[in-house]
């Protein structure tokens, strides 16, 4: 017993050193690619960067406001004015002899490595919580079993630093390891039940990218309702199960069955907290970016200039999705109609997903997250590196999902024919615009297979523990 | 009693006719209007023949709408829109700067960008100037057939603010490299004149003679004199010039002499008297860098007429002709006749600029402007050495980008010999306005200072390319856009013709006595854009449409679905089985020859699928009896 003990906790110790093993390996791997990045030019991929998260264009807009004009002059930047502030400044320094933005690859990898490590911080929560549910649903017998449970936090982080998207993102200079790293901060903040931390994170999402904005649904579900759990009903009929047993009584579990299920706390108070550190942090982010841009028409053409770029999609350069060429071929008659129904499409959902899964708010944000990233106006494979990690976050629940080979070969196809239909196209001009649009649609119908499967797999998964469960038997007889 | 009204007013007719005579009489300036043909021979054995038209009117107010010689089409265009100065120019061909000349007044005032190129300067309130030009471009497209009018819009031009050359707050500047130019243009232009072309200098403009050239601009100046009086209006000064290059008609005799040439063999055409209406009209042949005496006879070369005037320049000779004594019976025909062959270059700007693109693929490129020293450049005499000592040249460049060329400033890049140069040491001066998506079009203005020894200087700028809305692509997209020249000039350097006498009586030499600002236009530039498939709106929409489709309808049936409820459905349904179904089901049955199928609990899928027929059936019956309903009802009516 002692030295199966032992044998655990030397497990136990083995399994973290073999995750810094992994993630010191894949931070060396982005060194040793940002030191050829000249080379790779993946910064010009549109893939890679779009109109929002390139380089050249903060370079640009730091150009510009060093030239005493606004930085949103001309159709250039349309970032945020901090990250303008704290990038722009890297964009200029150089070292002789090393790939220009040294620096700022720099940044990106500690941003991914922040990323990762809330991420894996998450992963282990939500561990916890799997187990302590299993057990409470009666699945697992003693606590210390942990037999089935995969460490997903490990995964999640591993998959995110592994994940050739993110690589990609990271040498390729786009600014999406930090928009990511913003999101996952609010994720864990609310995980953590750090609110302040939460509403940070949150805000610097919505600041630098607008679509997070979304995720306050499941924030605050997270910070009302608590982790991830399966649905109520179960552990009622768990405790109802366990009435019977005392009383062993038809009657009364009749009775206990017509009886209102009790509500789940919503803890008002943590979320009033939320809602007023969300104020405090809006108020900082406005003041300060009020302040740069005091002499440049204020935050008026900033939002005209982020959000409204965001959301008129004024920018028609090729990227993965789908609206760049939808815009350019639609006629002027009906775009400001196509431009309310494709933005409308993210918000139709928000509520059915909301009310199908709300006691599940981290994956409802995984969700949110993946349809933001298909229906965004300028997506790039840095968002999806995002949902595929939160993703892994559930590898517990979604171990029986279908469709995943297939899924892993789309991605794989995807984004291997997608720079070569973009050569065709643009490099060659053998091709013509409906090759890489036709990847695009690909590209957007694997996303799409991928969302609806991943929903229904936890659906299904719920409905497996329902079964599964020994006691629900003998509720239904 | 009509006869009494008539006899009443005619002598008041008569009458106010004379106090009009009395009236204009007073007026001791009159317009003026004076024509001029300079010809000059050039190094690489052509022609150019420069005509210039000079029509003035003198401040005044007592003429109010009524011109004699002044066109009346400009003057209500100057008065509407309060015109200050403005420039026009028709340009087809491009002025050979190494051979023809760069530093002289006639190239840096004629030698204009290909296309259609409209400066104006106005006074009005900086809120409306817009809208003046706006208004002064569709007047002009009106005017002289050309499509000007497409300068209206804001992505096509510009507000200069030092690196035009001119520093005025309220001017505007727009090119079109791809307007086409041809006779429909001239017409207009020769309008203008008192006497057209029908008599005088103006006569010789044949039509295919002009437009067999290398290089033909046609240029229309007008600006406003100030009379300095008080009370009285400006004066107006329109200038119109045309300047073309030709290549006499020789046969090679083998002693590489230069090609002899007459007027008639040049234009096919002689001078046979002078416009009535014109004050002077004189023939003037400028001939350069020669080392001969000005006789008009020596033994380099001969001229059929005699010239009733010689003058000395520093570097050339300019023999003057009246044409006042030619008529039908004794035309005008200035002959040159070479004996001797003579070689001789024209004197160069201080830089040779060219521009190129770089860079392949329709993603993003770089634009680069070469400037290259001229050999001539050491005889200069226009040096600045107010540099502590340090001979230094200035050079302004001014440069409009369209929106689609999306220009990154921060990838200014300026090598002076080779050696990538920090900005500070050479860039002087840069003012940038970035363009706005489908909004403004992008302008640069630099001063760079250049040290006199310098061999080569390169800026280089990267740029992406936009992609536009199908809409936006002109018929032969895939031709490519043009990026219009850029201005290179010299603001420490000035062309004049250098004469002692006065000219006051010579409109055309008195105005290359001014010195003029030396410059040059590059090259306009073709970027290839990428093209989306015209053929594909509908496509695009359908597809597109129905991947949200399904995307709306899987997300939300997978929600939606209830297995236990969807089991329990399915049972009752196989339980129950309607009459009508029944029914239907046997008349199906009976129409396919086979035997009733009894719907059983075993078969439920069978039985589904024969009710989803006979749904479908039903539902296609009454969708087309609907739509047979409509069709004949709206038929009827």
């Amino acid at each position: 017993m002692t030295k199966d003990d032992g044998e655990t906790v030397e497990e136990q110790k083995k399994k973290p050193c073999r995750f810094w093993i992994w993630a010191l390996s894949s931070v060396l791997f982005r060194l040793i690619l940002i030191s050829f990045a000249g080379n790779l030019n993946l910064s010009s991929r549109p893939e890679v960067s779009t109109p929002l998260t390139s380089i050249r264009r903060l370079a640009e807009g730091y150009w510009l406001k060093q030239a005493s004009m606004s930085p949103y002059a001309g159709s250039m930047y349309h970032g945020s004015p901090l990250l303008l502030s704290l990038l722009g400044l890297l964009t200029v320094q150089r070292i002789k002899g090393q790939p220009s933005h040294l620096f700022c690859s720099l940044v990106f990898v500690i941003a991914d490595i922040l990323s990762a490590i809330l991420l894996r911080g998450i992963g282990h929560k939500l561990q916890m919580a799997y187990g302590l549910n299993a057990r409470l649903l009666g699945l697992l017998k003693s606590p210390t079993d942990k037999e089935g449970i995969l460490p997903s936090g490990d995964i999640a982080a591993l998959v995110y630093l592994w994940n050739p998207f993110t690589i990609v993102c990271c040498v390729g200079l786009s600014t999406s390891p930090i928009e990511n790293m913003a999101v996952i901060l609010a994720l864990n903040g609310a995980v953590t039940r750090r609110v302040p931390l939460a509403a940070f994170g949150l805000v610097m999402a919505t600041h630098l990218s607008l679509y997070p904005a979304i995720l306050t649904i499941p924030v605050i579900f997270l910070l009302g309702y608590g982790l991830d759990a399966p649905p109520l009903k179960l552990f009622l009929q768990t405790r109802n199960v366990e009435s019977d047993n005392r009383s062993s009584t038809s009657s009364a579990s009749k009775q206990a069955k017509s009886k209102p299920t009790a509500q789940l706390p919503f803890l008002w108070r943590t979320v009033v907290h939320f809602v007023f550190w969300v104020l405090v942090w809006s108020l900082c982010v406005l003041v300060l970016c009020g302040l740069s841009l005091s002499k440049h028409g204020g935050l008026e053409e900033m939002f005209k200039r982020t959000y409204g770029f965001i959301l008129s999609i004024e920018d028609l350069s090729p990227n993965i999705g789908v609206f760049w060429y939808f815009f350019a071929e639609v006629f002027d008659f009906f775009r400001s109609f196509f431009l309310i129904v494709f933005h409308v499409n993210i918000l139709f959902m928000l509520l059915p997903l909301a009310i199908r899964l709300k006691h599940r708010p981290c994956f409802l944000a995984f969700i949110y997250l993946a349809i933001s990233s298909l229906l965004k106006s300028y997506p790039s494979v840095g968002d999806s590196a995002l949902y595929l990690s939160l993703w892994a976050l559930f590898v517990n629940e979604l171990a029986d999902m279908k469709f995943s080979f297939f899924l892993f070969c789309g991605y794989l196809g995807v984004s291997l024919l997608s720079p070569v239909m973009h050569n065709l196209w643009i490099w060659r001009g053998t091709g013509n615009a409906n090759f890489y649009f036709g990847n695009a649609i690909g590209y957007a119908c694997f996303q799409i297979v991928f969302v609806v499967e991943s929903v229904s797999a936890m659906l299904n998964h719920d409905r497996a523990l329902k079964k599964c469960n020994p006691n629900h038997q003998k509720v239904k007889n | 009693m009509a006869r009494t009204v008539l006899t009443w007013w005619i002598p008041l007719l008569i009458l106010q006719s004379f106090l009009l005579a009395i009236a204009f009489g007073s007026n001791e300036v009159e317009e003026e209007f004076s024509e001029s043909l300079l010809l000059k021979p050039l190094p690489d054995r052509k022609v150019l023949a420069h005509f210039h038209f000079e029509n003035r009117a003198p401040p005044s107010n007592s003429h109010g709408r009524h011109h004699h010689l002044f066109p009346k089409a400009i003057s209500q265009l100057v008065k509407k829109f309060r015109v200050k100065e403005m420039e026009l120019s028709f340009t087809q061909g491009r002025w050979n700067h190494e051979h023809w000349g760069g530093y002289d007044s006639l190239s840096s005032m004629n030698a204009k960008p290909v296309g259609v190129e409209l400066w104006a300067v106005f006074d009005v309130p900086h809120a409306q100037v817009d809208t003046s030009w706006k208004n002064l471009t569709h007047a002009l497209s009106g005017l002289f057939c050309a499509s000007i009018n497409f300068l209206e819009s804001s992505t096509s031009y510009a507000a200069p603010t030092w690196g035009f050359g001119r520093s005025a707050d309220k001017l505007r500047y727009g090119s079109l490299p791809r307007e086409a130019v041809c006779t429909e243009n001239l017409t207009p232009w020769l309008k203008l004149l008192p006497c057209r072309d029908k008599d005088g200098i103006s006569a010789l403009m044949n039509r295919p003679s002009v437009y067999r050239g290398f290089y033909h601009s046609q240029r229309l100046h007008l600006s406003m004199v100030d009379s300095g009086e008080e009370g009285l209006g400006s004066g107006m000064l329109l200038e119109q010039s045309l300047t073309v290059v030709l290549q006499p008609d020789t046969v090679y005799d083998g002693k590489d002499l230069q090609p002899s040439w007459s007027l008639s063999s040049l234009f096919g055409r002689k001078v046979v008297g002078k416009c009535v209406l014109a004050k002077s009209s004189n023939v003037y042949l400028q001939m350069e860098g020669l080392a001969h005496q000005a006789l008009w006879k020596n033994e380099e070369f001969e001229l059929s007429t005699q010239p009733d005037r010689t003058l000395r320049e520093s570097s050339s000779f300019l023999y003057i002709f009246n044409i006042d004594k030619s008529s039908d019976s004794e035309p005008f025909d200035l002959g040159l006749t070479w004996k001797l062959p003579s070689k001789w270059s024209c004197k160069q700007a201080p830089l040779h600029a060219s521009r190129f693109l770089m860079g392949s693929g329709n993603e993003r490129g770089a634009i680069a402007i070469l400037l290259k020293a001229t050999e001539s450049q050491d005889k200069l005499s226009g040096r600045d050495l107010t540099n502590g000592g340090r001979c230094t040249i200035r050079a302004n460049v001014f440069q409009i980008f369209p929106w689609y060329v999306k220009v990154y400033y921060h990838t200014l890049q300026i090598f002076v010999d080779q050696q990538q140069n920090t900005s500070s040491e050479v860039l002087k001066k840069i003012n940038v306005s970035p363009s706005t998506d489908k909004m403004s079009s992008g302008m640069m203005e630099m001063m760079l200072e250049l040290p006199c020894e310098v061999k080569s200087a390169a800026i280089s700028i990267e740029y992406d390319k936009g992609f536009l809305h199908i809409d936006e692509y002109p018929p032969d997209a895939n031709q490519g856009f043009d990026i219009p020249s850029a201005l290179i000039s010299f603001p420490d350097h000035h062309a004049n013709l250098d004469f002692k006498e006065e000219l006051s009586t010579l409109p055309l030499l008195s105005k290359f006595k001014e010195k003029s600002l030396v410059r040059s236009y590059t090259e306009v530039l073709l970027v290839p854009l990428t093209t989306p498939d015209f053929s594909m709106p509908y496509n695009v929409i359908t597809i597109t449409c129905t991947v949200f489709a399904l995307y709306f309808g899987s997300l939300l049936n997978a929600l939606r679905r209830r297995i236990g409820e969807e089991e329990r459905f399915l049972k009752s349904k196989g339980k129950k089985t309607g009459g009508l179904k029944q029914l239907l089901s046997r008349f199906t049955a009976k129409i396919r020859g086979r035997p009733v199928e009894s719907p059983s609990s075993e078969s439920t899928a069978a039985a589904q699928s024969s009710v989803l027929s006979s749904k479908l059936l039903f539902k296609i019956i009454l969708v087309a009896g609907v739509a047979a309903a409509w069709q004949y009802f709206s038929t009827d009516k």
